[in-house]
């Protein structure tokens, strides 16, 4: 599957408090409204600006932090295709596989704010259209992949009833 | 052979296994808090699962509690209900919070618990495989009683040397999280031993394990002994109790040697956990709020040296002072030790058990600019409930004392060492307030 769109660019340490801050606590059971308010207190203007398949771009360990799994869930929401970002926290890693939000592990440095991007998920290839170079990623491991593809845990477990990972 | 995390995995996945292995392990507990459980429930709901099979399956209500607005009132009934139906326990608004109650009656030895929160990492103080997850994954493993697993690899932490007088295990974990960076550990297991750790209390390890995910780690882990047997013993369940370590030819990815000896209070510094500096560095820092309480630093044995130092003190004039201990036991023992009453004397507010004001819901939410000493784990940006507020870290000592004084204080100019090696809190009109 090819991902197009622009480079939302971010730095390092993005949390998971950046990216859903605590005081909308009370709207975790509002999706759509939490949504409006995703990566806020890291870009006031990123929610209200991006268009739809737009690529989110950080630098080392994104989703720092709390294990809540709104924030991956809200990324995808706003129309997000894929977090791109040099490396990546545990739990946040995991909970974007479960929900179906593609994560690429790459050398984000060579991208900048505006960038028009070409993602590859399945060869792992990323086209930098405005620079005009290319950039390869880390392959998820199998068995996220597997979860993934079956499109996030819910559908892996509905699917095979247990879990499935090699 | 296996470190912690390999044996217990091992175990519980019935077969040996070894760092980067996958494994699908039986789950002892499955836990959610009120943030993260309705989210759990509307996907078990979205797979028309009505009945929880994890052994241990439990739901707290502590983030917000009591609720201060009608959408989270709201999730709470649906936690309640849900819990009714499917068979899982409820913790109540005012019960405490979720990693306090695992440690006091829930995880044990050997166990693996998993929790839709990332500091369930503490109960690994107690040698269980204990580590925070998403609500989905949290979600099936309650549902079918088991998840999967990467098998960590293993960053042994070892400690020797005794700590200064005013230093905690509070200033150790900060200073490792310095060191080794808030992604040091990710994806890893860290394992706490050496003699330091050894002779340290219960709820002292606790707060080292609490703190692992904030270098990245999957879990805390620290080996279950005599320490792990008298904590069991008397909550009540000696029963529960196993002895459990690491084998002496375990395989480490690295070793890291600390001398506690050397180690000074330390302060996280905003915006992040791994920036942390020794006191020195923040010394005179005006603070607004100084908050005592969490699941990092709201146990009894927290309270009791605030308390030492706040006894017949005042807060200074320009300083909030929030107390909330972790749990109803830690509040139950404050009341009969006398502590609350040394606290709101001292000018503090003391409020139910819960996450009080760490997670900016409500309970002290930080106005523009102003600056908050918190014994709590996090420090990002916008933690307290406002991305204009400053979140300072470290031990309950530091905090009481620079309550008094108004500004980031160093300890170690009240506590002294006492006979017998015991600590003294130094009552010299020094640290008299300007209250």
């Amino acid at each position: 599957m090819i991902l197009k769109g622009k480079a939302w660019k971010f730095g390092d340490s993005i949390s998971t408090d950046l990216i859903c801050p605590g005081r909308y606590f009370h709207l975790r059971s509002n999706l759509p409204e939490l949504a409006k308010h995703v990566l806020e207190d890291a870009d006031p203007q990123f929610a209200s600006s991006m268009s739809k398949d737009d690529f989110v771009v950080a630098g080392n360990n994104f989703g720092l932090g709390s294990s809540r799994e709104h924030a991956p869930t809200i990324i995808k929401l706003a129309g997000v295709s894929a977090v791109l970002a040099k490396s990546f926290a545990r739990i946040f890693y995991r909970n974007a596989i479960n929900v179906g939000l593609p994560l690429v592990e790459c050398d984000t440095d060579k991208i900048e704010q505006g960038d028009e991007l070409e993602v590859n998920l399945s060869t792992g290839i990323i086209r930098n259209k405005t620079k005009d170079i290319e950039l390869g990623a880390e392959s998820l491991p199998k068995a996220m992949l597997n979860i993934l593809n079956d499109g996030g845990l819910v559908a892996h477990i509905q699917k095979h009833g247990d879990f499935k990972l090699d | 052979m296996g470190t912690l995390a390999e044996k217990i995995l091992s175990v519980k996945s019935g077969k040996d296994y070894s760092a980067n292995d996958i494994v699908i392990a039986k789950v002892d507990v499955a836990a959610f808090q009120d943030g993260t459980g309705p989210l759990g429930v509307r996907q078990l709901q979205k797979m028309n699962i009505t009945k929880v099979k994890a052994p241990t399956s439990i739901f707290f209500l502590d983030h917000a509690a009591p609720s201060p607005r009608r959408e989270l009132s709201n999730d709470h009934m649906l936690l309640r209900e849900f819990s009714k139906q499917a068979g899982a326990i409820l913790s109540e608004v005012g019960d405490g919070v979720i990693h306090q109650r695992l440690v006091e009656s829930f995880a044990k030895p050997g166990d693996v618990v998993i929790g839709g929160d990332s500091h369930t990492c503490t109960s690994g103080a107690l040698g269980a495989f204990a580590t925070g997850m998403g609500s989905t994954d949290v979600a099936i493993g309650m549902a079918i009683g088991k998840t999967w697993f990467k098998v960590p690899e293993t960053i042994r932490i070892e400690v020797n040397g005794k700590f200064q007088p005013g230093v905690f295990s509070k200033d150790l974990i900060l200073y490792l999280i310095g060191m080794i960076g808030a992604d040091g550990a990710t994806y890893k297991a860290l394992e706490f031993g050496g003699s330091t750790i050894d002779k340290m209390s219960m709820e002292s390890r606790f707060v080292l394990s609490n703190m692992a995910v904030e270098a990245g780690a999957k879990v805390g882990l620290i080996a279950s002994d005599r320490v792990t047997r008298e904590y069991l013993k008397a909550r009540g369940r000696l029963k529960d109790w196993r002895p459990l370590a690491p084998d002496k030819d375990a395989n480490y990815e690295k070793v890291i040697k600390i001398n506690a000896a050397k180690i000074e209070p330390q302060v996280a510094f905003p915006h992040t956990v791994d920036n942390t500096r020794p006191i020195s560095s923040a010394k005179g820092k005006k603070v607004s709020q100084v908050f005592i309480g969490t699941c990092t630093n709201g146990r009894i044995e927290d309270l009791k040296i605030a308390a030492k130092i706040l006894s017949g003190k005042k807060r200074a004039t320009d300083t909030r002072l929030i107390v909330v201990p972790a749990s109803r036991d830690v509040y139950l023992e404050a009341m009969k030790l006398g502590l609350l009453a040394t606290f709101v004397k001292a000018g503090a507010i003391i409020m139910g058990p819960g996450c009080g004001p760490c997670v900016g819901v409500h309970q002290g939410v930080l106005g523009n600019g102003e600056v908050c000493l918190s014994t709590a784990n996090r420090n990002f940006k916008g933690r307290m409930g406002n991305p204009e507020g400053f979140v300072y870290l470290a031990s309950p000592a530091t905090a009481a004392y620079s309550a008094i004084k108004g500004r980031i204080s160093d300890p170690r100019e009240v506590i002294k060492k006492g006979k017998k090696g015991k600590i003294r809190v130094n009552k010299s009109k020094k640290g008299r307030g300007n209250r």
